[in-house]
């Protein structure tokens, strides 16, 4: 085992990028949640804009294209979702399941050309001489548009919620539907849009992995990242900042059994790969205990009788 | 404008037609996805359905059905129960993958003995497993409220890293010229699941489908804790106050989904597929859940949609085969089927009225 052949920096810089394609997915689902929707379809929304932002940036040449095809056809997976749940007013858990069974089917059939193909690059920033400064620049200053724009999505909502009218409707359709549908909002209008937007991030998370992160096209690449970033949005009690210290701290475990994994350590691959997997069940077991910032209305249809 | 009115009580006869009228629109779009990738609509549909039935060859497709069936059967039945009282087994697939590696790691252990006691054990072994694999998440949320769903879900992923260490490790065949993969148990008597009656597809697994069926409309319908599962899906609070322990009912549906889940990898292992492979789960008990929902989760309703989607499955193979359809394409009409039958679903539960000009009441 050789652990020095770990570089620090290019440690650090790398699970900001493994963190990505998680915050962007889980900053949608936290949306969704907080106007009470519970959206299980995450993997299968991601997977989907895996392979349209994969096949677009192929075809077109522009991974900027690619990242706005898969943004729309994620949003397009989670209108599915949304007429299910808000229109034909199914069971979310079920229509959630269904979204990504559906989803994955969907994307390997989408992906079936795109085996073994490259996909155009997409270049990082250039930030000048702020990328020469010792250890921060390589750290901080060497990444492409993108994932500074999770993070600026993470801010937007923090913003969003705790700040303008909308998130206070938002959350107020969450908490109450029928206390937010007496005061006159459309509950099932804010809520189709709050999945839209879910939908439309995870796709970006997606592409994020098949574009950036791996890049290329496998079935079923997104291997539970979705689901991962459903408990994230449990662990970080529904609060926007601390989704991102949690994406950071999968990003970072991530990265690390990939680099133990590299440096040939005697734990075998199988069970250095189970690892983020059974680090989400310890964290989520030692949040679970308080629900209390879970919005009251998660997971229930809002039907107007009468 | 149309708008939905609550019924008073949910609608027998549309609960027992919408399945049929899922499967219908499923038929439709599905032509069109196939129309869609250039296959001839009417073919595609016809080689799915009716070829595995009625077709040439259908003396060697016919057995597959029970042999495809078997396992998605089995897993419905266990999800089924915990579906109706909430409670949301979503792992079945890992618990599948344990049961068929502790089936098997139990019956290579007397590799090369015989005796007639090895076969019962690997039973066992195999209920086991998915047993123990499926009270990981039931614990966690009895003991400290953890969500089931995403800690059976993610335990898919560590059993799916799990059979990887095992194919090329512990289990590895050592007379297998270092390839991945268990010695195949087809080859080993005393722990082959075979085929009761040659050539029908009936082995151990079919029979164990069947009695579950039963069990559960057994438990279902005329004992106590069936009465427990229906009352606390539909009222949980009332449930509560006729003295349902809602911890002893988590423990006892998820723990009874993993046995099934389990059993149904082990019969599979020892049986169909013979060994343990790295890809050895081919994601029956994902699809299960769309067996257990299309059969309403009602235990005769999942016996004839495991049918169904056993179908499907071996229609598909043949469509890839003869007609050059993709795999994936039917996962896609496999996953629409579960759309339409969710959004169908509101006919059951809603009436459709016509809405008019602002009515005084």
């Amino acid at each position: 085992m050789d652990l020095s052949a770990i570089n620090p920096l290019l440690f650090v810089a790398g699970f900001l990028v493994a963190a990505t394609p998680l915050i962007f997915a889980a900053i949608g689902e936290l949306v969704a949640e907080k106007s009470g929707v519970l959206n299980l379809g995450v993997e299968g929304m991601m997977i989907t804009g895996a392979i349209c932002g994969f096949a677009t940036a192929v075809e077109t040449g522009s991974p900027l294209l690619g990242f706005a095809a898969a943004a729309a056809g994620g949003a397009a997976l989670s209108l599915l979702f949304a007429f299910l749940t808000q229109v034909t007013l199914a069971n979310q858990v079920a229509s959630g399941l269904a979204l990504t069974l559906f989803g994955l089917g969907l994307s390997a059939l989408l992906g079936q050309g795109y085996v073994g193909v490259k996909p155009p690059r997409l270049g990082d920033i250039d930030f000048g001489p702020l990328a020469d400064i010792p250890v921060i620049g390589p750290i901080l200053f060497t990444h492409d548009i993108i994932l500074y724009l999770g993070i600026a999505l993470v801010a937007g909502v923090w913003v969003l919620l705790r700040f303008t009218r909308a998130g206070l409707i938002l959350r107020a359709v969450g908490e109450s539907h029928n206390a937010a549908h007496a005061l006159g909002y459309k509950v099932r209008r804010i809520r189709t849009l709050a999945i839209v937007f879910g939908g439309a991030c995870a796709g970006l998370g997606g592409a994020y992995i098949s574009l950036i992160r791996v890049p290329q096209w496998t079935e079923g690449m997104t291997a539970g990242v979705g689901w991962i970033a459903l408990a994230l949005v449990v662990f970080a009690s529904w609060k926007p900042w601390r989704l991102l210290l949690g994406a950071y701290l999968f990003g970072g475990i991530t990265q690390l059994q990939l680099n133990l994994q590299g440096a040939g350590v005697a734990i075998p691959v199988e069970y250095l790969a189970m690892s983020p997997y059974l680090i989400t069940i310890l964290v989520l077991v030692i949040l679970s205990a308080d629900k209390s910032a879970a919005p009251a209305s998660l997971g229930r249809n809002f039907h107007a009788s009468g | 404008m149309i708008r939905f009115e609550k019924r008073p009580q949910p609608s027998r006869a549309l609960s027992l037609a919408t399945p049929l009228l899922a499967v219908l629109a499923t038929m439709i779009f599905g032509g069109l996805l196939f129309m869609a990738l250039g296959k001839d609509p009417v073919t595609s549909i016809v080689t799915i359905f009716w070829e595995p039935l009625f077709g040439e060859f259908a003396f060697y497709y016919r057995p597959q059905l029970l042999i495809k069936g078997a396992p998605l059967v089995l897993i419905a039945i266990g999800l089924s129960l915990g579906f109706k009282a909430g409670i949301w087994n979503i792992g079945a697939e890992g618990q599948y993958i344990i049961g068929a590696i502790f089936g098997a790691g139990a019956g290579l252990a007397f590799y090369p003995a015989e005796g007639w006691f090895i076969f019962p054990l690997m039973i066992l072994a195999g209920a086991f497993g998915g047993w123990i694999w499926a009270m990981i998440p039931g614990f966690l949320k009895v003991r400290f409220g953890t969500n089931e769903i995403l800690v059976s879900l993610m335990l898919v992923y560590v059993a799916e890293q799990f059979l990887a260490s095992m194919s090329l490790g512990l289990l590895k065949n050592p007379e297998g010229f270092g390839f991945p993969g268990s010695r195949n148990l087809q080859q080993y008597e005393p722990a082959h699941n075979a085929e009761l009656l040659a050539g029908s597809g009936m082995h151990w697994g079919v029979v164990a489908a069947l009695i579950a069926v039963i069990f559960a409309y057994v438990l279902l319908t005329k004992h106590r804790l069936g009465f427990a599962i229906r009352v606390t899906g539909e009222a949980p609070r009332a449930a509560r106050f006729s003295g349902v322990s809602p911890a002893r009912l988590i423990l006892f549906c998820m723990g009874l989904s993993g046995l099934l889940a389990g059993l149904a990898g082990m019969f599979e292992v020892s049986g169909p597929a013979g060994q343990i492979t790295i890809d050895f789960n081919v994601g029956y008990g994902f699809t299960a859940i769309i067996v257990a929902f299309l059969g309403r989760l009602h235990p005769i309703g999942i016996l004839l949609a495991g049918g169904l989607m056993a179908l499907t499955y071996i229609g598909g193979d043949i469509a890839q085969s003869n007609l050059g359809l993709p795999a994936a394409a039917i996962q896609v009409f496999q996953g629409m089927l579960l759309f339409f039958l969710l959004a169908f679903d509101i006919l059951t539960n809603y009436r459709l009225r016509r809405q008019h000009t602002a009515e005084t009441a």
